[in-house]
């Protein structure tokens, strides 16, 4: 059985998908990859497609739905490298893939990564002072 | 007027099959030499339609030909399957509708992807649908 490794980066979890990924092996990966943000308590998670040379639409719903679980898990999902005929291919076929953050390439990914998790934390810390005041 | 060049007949039965296919569309579109965006989307059209007759219908059969028309190369694919077919097509055409807890993206999808889409289909006897993509078009 083929599974597609997963590469913990310090708070980070890095996807590289090298092959075409087929139904049953995208479902393995959404499983492994949630279980994964659970167990490491990754902030964020980076998967690069830019060796997939297809998304259709059972494939897209399992981007999305890797995107939306890491959120309610409380980490951030950026999809990096897609390429030029897959975005317009997800496009015509009606699959705008929103609530997605993407970049260009794997640097740019980890960089909005890194940005998402300063803020989150800036917005904790102020949570934090206006408790403070409030006790106060 | 569109010419058949050349046809092959593939079972699709088990999920290795389905890979077998794409690969066979896609030599096939690159033998025509068929531009790589127009190649991503008739491989995510034949993705579709594989993986809904894989899904309603247990398998069936696809056939891929090389067709012509004058100048102009394209590939057709015709997948048929003997499953419970579909009673409201005009339903399962509309963006949206699904009976199989999916995006119900797929039939109307696949009809943005390519030149020519048509669905034939009677309850009890089964489902066929045609797609043709041109090399360049």
């Amino acid at each position: 059985m083929d599974k597609i490794p997963i590469l913990r980066m310090g708070a980070f979890l890095l996807v590289t998908i090298q092959v075409d990924l087929y139904d049953r092996l995208a479902l393995n990966l959404e499983a492994d990859l949630v279980q994964m943000v659970n167990k490491t308590s990754a902030k964020g998670v980076l998967i690069d497609i830019s060796a997939v040379s297809i998304v259709d639409s059972f494939m897209g719903r399992i981007i999305g739905n890797i995107a939306s679980m890491s959120k309610i898990l409380d980490a951030e999902t950026v999809v990096v490298g897609m390429q030029p005929a897959v975005a317009i291919t997800l496009i015509e076929l009606g699959l705008p893939l929103k609530g997605v953050h993407t970049a260009l390439d794997m640097e740019k990914g980890m960089n909005l990564l890194k940005s998402m998790i300063d803020e989150t934390e800036e917005e904790a810390d102020e949570d934090e002072m206006s408790d403070d005041l409030i006790t106060e | 007027m569109t010419l058949s060049l050349s046809k092959d007949t593939i079972q699709v039965l088990k999920e290795q099959d389905v890979v077998f296919l794409k690969n066979r569309v896609k030599e096939t579109a690159v033998k025509i030499k068929m531009g790589l965006v127009n190649q991503t989307r008739l491989l995510t059209a034949a993705s579709e339609l594989v993986r809904n007759m894989m899904r309603y219908a247990d398998g069936g059969v696809c056939i891929i030909e090389v067709v012509s028309s004058g100048r102009v190369n394209g590939v057709r694919l015709t997948f048929s399957d003997r499953g419970p077919g579909i009673p409201d097509i005009d339903a399962a055409m509309r963006d949206g509708f699904s009976t199989g807890r999916s995006l119900g993206l797929g039939l109307p999808g696949t009809k943005r992807l390519v030149n020519e889409f048509d669905i034939k289909s009677k309850v009890g006897e089964g489902t066929v649908i045609t797609i043709l993509k041109w090399a360049n078009g």
